[in-house]
């Protein structure tokens, strides 16, 4: 079971709780989970990834295991901790702004 | 009893304050979408319980919000902007070529005749509609396609198309302003455009007369007489009688001629209302003290309307979406403030008083008269 831990904002946006959980086919990766989890919450698309190029949004970033992924192509595998539900992969808001 | 409705952005969320036909004791409703920033809301028309908002932020992008009952619920629908063909370049501040990227929505303008058909003005500039009640959106590209969009630069605030004006006799024309690039016409329905900028004058461009480049803040009309427009330019207040193809300035006995906002009286079209900013530099009014200025003969005498607004220490700006008019009988006037404050005169700007004294920062003012 995959989880995702979302920051507050998407939370309201979309209606979904601090984590969310799924089941995903190997291989886990950045790509696979937000295709996921747009699938369940398509409100989340264009949010996190760029419309049409599908990059990450600039300040938006992916934890996980205590390593920024952010800068990780997506269709690299995650950590098998993520893989395997032991750890969860965080999207982030990352500081700027008042 | 008939009410007024208005519809507030700010920039941590959206707020709908309503009151009745007296508009002395108002009810405040909000925040709606929280901590995100609302650049405008408006509603249909024909129906005014259809709102649509703009909603974003820097982090997440847009989100385009939809209400179909008067803004007590609302829906995310379509938020997906993308330009028609190969977006091209405008130019960069440093005069370089830039690609066209989508950032935002500044304004959306529901269209006479359907709530399902609105427009929206998007940084960087550019005009798109939506006929499926927002769910799908697609670009007006004439606009940007009619020749003069690589010259387009943008103003400090990003390049955005911020003011959408249908005339309301004649569905199929529309204005347009754009910082910095200017005020545009189409007669089509948005197919086709062209600059209506003969008469400006803008000192901060290389050619102070050039067809493009003219930082436009905003131009509104009175419905009964829609080829008189006023335009509140970066400096200078504007006025044309012939749809934008002659402008003159009636700026007049105005303090300082540089603002955003500009609005025009519900029944009388003569009467003008606009809030005066000291300067490019120095966003906030004149001597500290906020005055609505108004004008009774269409521009060039303006009068200060002071009653009920603070007339010292006051440094706050009021930005060209933040002011609208209501349609009762006594004119409601109605304006908010990059401090939090929005304020509502029931007597046509002779005496105001605040609804609310402390949201976020005001990005956006509309009314709605309710029947």
């Amino acid at each position: 079971m995959i989880r995702v831990e979302l920051p507050a904002a998407l939370r309201a946006l979309s209606g979904a709780g601090r984590e969310v959980a799924f089941e995903l086919e190997p291989p886990v990766t950045p790509r696979a989970i937000l295709d996921a989890l747009e699938a369940r919450y398509p409100v989340l698309r264009g949010a996190i990834r760029e419309f049409g190029t599908e990059r990450r949004r600039p300040l938006v970033r992916f934890y996980a295991c205590r390593r920024d992924l952010s800068h990780e192509p997506l269709d690299a595998p995650l950590p098998d901790a993520v893989a395997r539900g032991e750890e969860p992969f965080l999207v982030i808001g990352a500081i700027a702004g008042g | 009893m008939s009410g007024v409705r208005v519809l507030v952005g700010t920039r941590k969320g959206a707020f709908v304050l309503t009151a009745d036909g007296k508009r002395d004791r108002w009810t405040v409703n909000g925040p709606f979408f929280a901590g995100w920033e609302i650049y405008h809301l408006k509603g249909s028309p024909v129906d005014p319980d259809r709102i649509y908002a703009s909603q974003s932020n820097g982090w997440f992008g847009q989100q385009v919000q939809r209400s179909s009952d008067g803004g007590k619920t609302w829906e995310p629908v379509g938020k997906e902007f993308a330009y028609d063909g190969v977006p091209g370049t405008h130019q960069w501040y440093d005069g370089t070529p830039h690609p066209w990227e989508f950032k935002r929505v500044w304004h959306f303008e529901p269209a006479a005749g359907d709530p399902d058909h609105v427009y929206a003005g998007v940084e960087d500039a550019a005009l798109f509609e939506s006929k499926d009640g927002g769910l799908t959106w697609s670009e007006l590209s004439g606009l940007r396609g009619h020749g003069t969009g690589p010259q387009w630069t943008p103003g400090a605030g990003g390049m955005c198309l911020h003011t959408i004006v249908q005339d309301p006799t004649n569905p199929r024309r529309l204005f347009v302003a754009i910082s910095a690039a200017g005020a545009f016409r189409s007669d089509d329905g948005g197919r086709s455009w062209k600059p209506i900028t003969k008469g400006l004058r803008s000192k901060h461009i290389p050619d102070p007369t050039a067809e493009v480049g003219h930082c436009v803040h905003r131009i509104a009309l009175h419905r009964s007489r829609p080829n008189v427009l006023f335009m509140q330019k970066h400096w200078d207040v504007m006025r044309t009688d012939d749809a934008g193809d002659h402008w003159r300035e009636i700026s007049g006995n105005l303090p300082t001629d540089f603002g955003f906002a500009i609005d025009v009286h519900a029944h009388e079209p003569e009467t003008v209302y606009v809030v005066p900013i000291t300067s490019d530099q120095e966003h906030f009014p004149p001597e500290g003290k906020l005055r609505v200025f108004r004008s009774r003969s269409g521009g060039n005498e303006w009068e200060p309307l002071t009653k009920g607004l603070p007339q010292r220490d006051c440094y706050v700006n009021v930005l060209r979406d933040a002011m609208a008019v209501d349609t009762l009988d006594a004119c409601g006037v109605y304006f908010g403030t990059t401090g939090g404050q929005v304020y509502a005169s029931a007597d046509a700007g002779d005496s105001w008083a605040p609804i609310v004294r402390d949201l976020p920062a005001v990005l956006s003012v509309e009314v709605q008269t309710l029947p």
